[in-house]
């Protein structure tokens, strides 16, 4: 069976022959108008797009609002809500048995940023081969509204409480420690966000997404710098994103030096057109720079802030084999008779 | 000094010529200073003892330092085959000004101390004999380059101690030759050292303490390994394939020790890659979470820790049991709490490790006595923690894993790896679906599948919250009730699975002795002593799991009084034990060492010979 798709009219199914219903999950519990039940409908559309087969992914989350969305998707993939703060050390635990999954974790800001900062700082470090999402509304949202850490300095919450404490910027320090695919977006972008998260998928090692989520019960006031309003009014662009999978074939339909093509491990490219001002991802220095200067003005800088195609993932650092260590055959893990003798007699 | 003593010395004296001789039965101490090289040269002595056919065990007992504080070797030759540790010290060689008086005072009477001549200790007691050696002095013939001869000056004391014993030449050589994996320049210095030490002996000292080592034919065939490396070595021939660890004395050599024969023995002849992945984790917490997703995705994953990293390990610990996630940790037990001795050993960790972690939690936990079975259980563990899929904590302790023991050489592991109950994108085609938390053969063990099976009906999602049958989410009552009821029904099964005590029963016995791990030394040395110099029989359980297997109680029932030995302060596995038996428990009572020093039997002794004269005092 075959679909003739049209620029405007999208495929009932993709290239798996799945419908997009294949990649949603059970509904939601979150509030109404949770940023994060958008972020999980552009999850589904990323991967049905895509065409990811549900079996190969692998969900992962800690504990939070944001850590209950794995089960809103993808319904027929495995995932596993795992305890506070600590999805990392799991997720690297599974991509380590199994190499050919194709990870996806979803936490929230206290969950990698307050609790969870020890583990997520040496997930960055080792490069794990996952997309990781943070679905970031400065707030937590399940114990009723107290501060995370990346809360801005002078946002109020609706009980009057100032937080008066720096915020971490989970972008600025995954780049710092050499993530290699660092983007950050926001909840109601559907339209950078989707090539983002495609982009993700077709990276190889740790993808970072920093995505503005509002806690609509919580967090969503005047004098939240977190709220919907508020990011709408400062989000700034460094670029426009497209997205071309590996299976498709690149046109190039604009004009000379408008639009920079990053190519990603599986041949896919993200396609970045220039807006108002020169962006260049690649460039470490620059990027730290222009994200604090934009924090320092109070600006949403969105975008794929930063991208190092040349970094070894973790399994390529630790040299594994091609298989998945969790089924490989007895006779690949037990060593023969002659090698436990060969050791017994330097014991002799 | 007890009289329990004088009795075991006289027992294996011999008259020879009108003067005494004390053959293959004795302990040698060594005091050094931390850091200074003295390792290597204790290995080689006990090595050297061992090679002349001799049982012998070693015992480091060192300090929380890299350098500059004092440290003791403890070798103990025994005839009979003891291996314990002997508090009393026969022969004291020292070398450190800083503790020598002390070191001095504690040999036996009757016992000879080999020291450095410049610090004139010759004088400090009349009942012992003094071997005054220049060491400082024949150092400077060893090597031109100071940092060497501080090294060597260790060999010339083995020399010296060799001579004196009478160990033969060729039994050091090969000592020196293993230790220092025949690189000949170590070799051929070592040597050289040693023989200025014998050539100083033999030609200045005159013999006048009882103690000699004389050929035997107890040793052929076997090795000498510590535990961390039996149980290394285990794991590797059990298919572990995922290995996470947080450095913490006395575990660490457990997985540098996998690091090393993993990457000899486990990388792929074909394509030069690794089966397997280890990865030191930034945290224990992290460690065990890694265990905790690779279980998760079907790997055989591990961690070794000591107390402070189970607590640490506490939450992961509760997920794993009511996730149902297979996971194996190695404790290798030090004196806590917190930091406590962290060189020193002791077995602390039993109910904590039993009930790790919060809400209803019980746990498998294996408890290795010897090397053997270090390597044994690491299989053991993997097999148990799929067939049951929960976590497995495996015991052991710093006695077990840092020191030396003379063991068999390790059977291989003919049995094929246990993977538990899984299901294949075949099987669920022929099953049409599953449910993950469904109790189908009514052993309390649910079945599940591996992320990445390629059929619409494998996935299940895994929370720490509450679920049902289905795996789907669930706060009903009736829900987590069946869900706790199965977890410990599944933990009865486990009774049928989990290695059996093994039991040593004497009809002719009133009194029990329970022990585990390497408790079981210096019990079964004890119980020698209890009859030879009491006159009391006992029997013997000695436990290697929990949770208990049925024998526990019968063992109970069929004693008068039943003496649990363990090495901590309130006598853990004593209370289990009493719990077991319930209206049983007053014949349960508590032999308990706590010093940070591993257990001897001479303590024992006394503790069980004096708790049966009250008895029969009627006090």
């Amino acid at each position: 069976m075959s679909t003739v798709a049209t620029p405007d009219v999208p495929p009932k199914t993709n290239r798996f022959g799945l419908p997009m219903s294949q990649y949603k999950g059970l509904d939601s519990t979150l509030c109404a108008g949770c940023g994060h039940d958008g972020i999980t409908s552009q999850i589904v559309k990323a991967f049905f797009e895509y065409g990811v087969e549900p079996s190969r992914v692998a969900k992962f989350s800690g504990i939070g609002c944001s850590s209950k969305t794995p089960a809103y998707f993808i319904g027929n993939s495995h995932g596993f809500n795992a305890v506070h703060g600590r999805m990392p050390a799991v997720a690297t635990g599974a991509m380590l048995a199994n190499r050919t999954l194709l990870g996806i974790g979803v936490s929230g800001d206290g969950d990698t940023a307050s609790i969870g900062i020890g583990q997520f700082v040496h997930l960055l470090r080792r490069n794990i081969p996952l997309i990781y999402i943070i679905e970031n509304n400065g707030v937590y949202g399940l114990t009723k509204g107290q501060f995370s850490a990346t809360a801005d300095v002078g946002s109020k919450l609706k009980n009057g409480i100032v937080n008066e404490l720096p915020p971490i910027d989970c972008c600025v320090l995954a780049i710092e420690l050499g993530c290699s695919y660092v983007a950050r977006s926001f909840a109601g972008d559907p339209k950078q966000l989707v090539p983002l998260i495609k982009g993700a998928i077709a990276h190889k090692g740790t993808a970072l997404l920093d995505v503005i989520s509002p806690c609509v019960t919580f967090n969503n006031h005047e004098g939240s710098t977190k709220s919907f309003k508020y990011a709408k009014e400062h989000e700034e662009l460094v670029h426009e994103i497209g997205f071309v999978p590996y299976y498709e074939e690149i046109r190039a339909d604009y004009p000379e030096g408008a639009v920079k093509e990053v190519e990603l491990h599986d041949g896919s490219h993200i396609r970045l057109r220039k807006l108002d001002r020169d962006y260049d991802p690649t460039n470490k220095p620059q990027a730290l720079q222009l994200i604090r200067k934009a924090n320092d003005l109070g600006e949403l800088l969105t975008g794929l802030l930063f991208y190092d195609g040349e970094k070894k993932d973790f399994i390529d650092e630790l040299n594994l084999t091609d298989n998945p260590l969790a089924t490989l055959p007895a006779d690949q893990v037990r060593p023969g008779h002659e090698a436990l003798e060969e050791i017994m007699k330097e014991f002799a | 000094m007890s009289q329990g003593t004088l009795a075991a010395v006289a027992d294996v004296a011999e008259e020879q010529g009108g003067q005494q001789k004390i053959v293959n039965d004795f302990s040698i101490q060594v005091a050094t200073v931390n850091g200074s090289g003295s390792q290597s040269a204790n290995s080689v002595l006990m090595r050297s003892i061992f090679l002349m056919g001799v049982p012998v065990s070693g015992k480091n007992i060192f300090p929380s330092n890299i350098a500059g504080l004092p440290t003791w070797y403890t070798i103990r030759a025994s005839r009979r085959g003891y291996l314990a540790r002997r508090k009393e010290v026969d022969l004291c060689i020292t070398i450190n000004p800083e503790s020598a008086r002390e070191d001095i005072m504690n040999v036996l009477p009757g016992g000879a101390v080999i020291s450095e001549e410049s610090l004139n200790l010759s004088g400090l007691r009349q009942d012992i004999a003094f071997y005054p050696v220049p060491f400082s002095k024949l150092a400077i013939q060893t090597s031109p380059e100071p940092k060497l001869r501080k090294l060597l000056m260790n060999m010339i004391y083995v020399g010296v101690a060799a001579e004196l014993l009478g160990i033969g030449h060729d039994e050091v050589v090969t000592a020196i030759r293993t230790q220092f994996k025949s690189k000949a320049k170590a070799v051929d210095l070592n040597v050289k050292a040693v023989d200025l030490g014998i050539e100083y002996a033999r030609s200045r000292l005159v013999k006048k303490d009882p103690y000699q080592i004389q050929r035997m034919d107890k040793t052929a065939g076997k090795v000498i390994i510590d535990g961390n490396s039996a149980a290394a070595l285990g794991a590797m021939f059990a298919g572990c394939t995922v290995v996470t660890w947080y450095p913490i004395t006395p575990s660490s050599s457990l997985c540098e020790t996998m690091i090393e024969y993993f990457s000899k023995y486990r990388i792929d002849q074909k394509t030069g890659k690794a089966t397997f992945a280890i990865v030191q984790a930034e945290d224990e917490l992290a460690a065990l979470g890694m265990v905790v997703g690779a279980g998760w995705a079907g790997a055989r994953a591990m961690t070794a820790t000591s107390g402070p990293g189970i607590s640490l390990m506490s939450e992961f610990a509760g997920l794993a049991y009511f996730t149902e996630i297979p996971a194996v940790v190695w404790d290798i037990e030090r004196v806590g709490p917190s930091t406590g001795l962290p060189t020193r050993t002791a077995q602390g960790d039993v109910l904590s490790a039993f009930y790790l972690s919060h809400g209803d939690t019980k746990h498998i936990v294996l408890f290795p006595a010897s090397v053997e079975e270090c390597f044994d259980f690491a299989g053991a563990a993997f097999d148990l923690a799929e067939r049951f899929q929960t976590l497995v904590l495996v015991l052991s302790d710093l006695d077990l894993g840092m020191n030396n023991w003379m063991a068999n050489p390790f059977k291989f592991p003919e049995k094929p790896l246990d993977r538990g109950k899984v299901l294949t994108k075949a099987d669920l085609e022929r099953l049409g679906g599953f449910e993950r938390y469904r109790d189908v053969d009514g052993d309390g063990i649910p079945y599940r599948t591996l992320p990445g099976t390629a059929h619409p009906l494998a996935a299940y999602f895994t929370r720490g919250s509450g679920h049902n049958e289905k795996a789907a989410y669930s706060e009903r009552p009736e829900d987590y009730k069946n869900l706790m009821d199965r977890l410990a029904r599944k933990h009865e099964t486990a009774k049928l699975y989990v290695p059996k005590p093994i039991a040593n029963i004497n009809p002719r016995a009133k009194i029990g002795i329970i022990a585990y791990g390497t408790t079981d030394w210096a019990v079964v040395e004890s119980r020698d002593q209890l009859r030879e110099e009491d006159g009391i029989e006992t029997s013997y359980l000695r436990v290697r799991a929990l949770p208990f297997t049925p024998d526990v109680r019968d063992f109970v029932n069929r004693h008068d009084r039943v003496y649990v030995v363990e090495q901590n302060r309130d006598g853990q596995l004593g209370d289990l034990v009493k719990l077991e038996v319930g209206g049983q428990c007053e014949r349960v009572r508590k032999v308990l060492h706590y010093t940070g020093y591993p257990i001897d039997a001479r303590t024992i002794t006394e503790m069980i010979s004096g708790a049966e004269r009250e008895q029969k005092g009627g006090i």
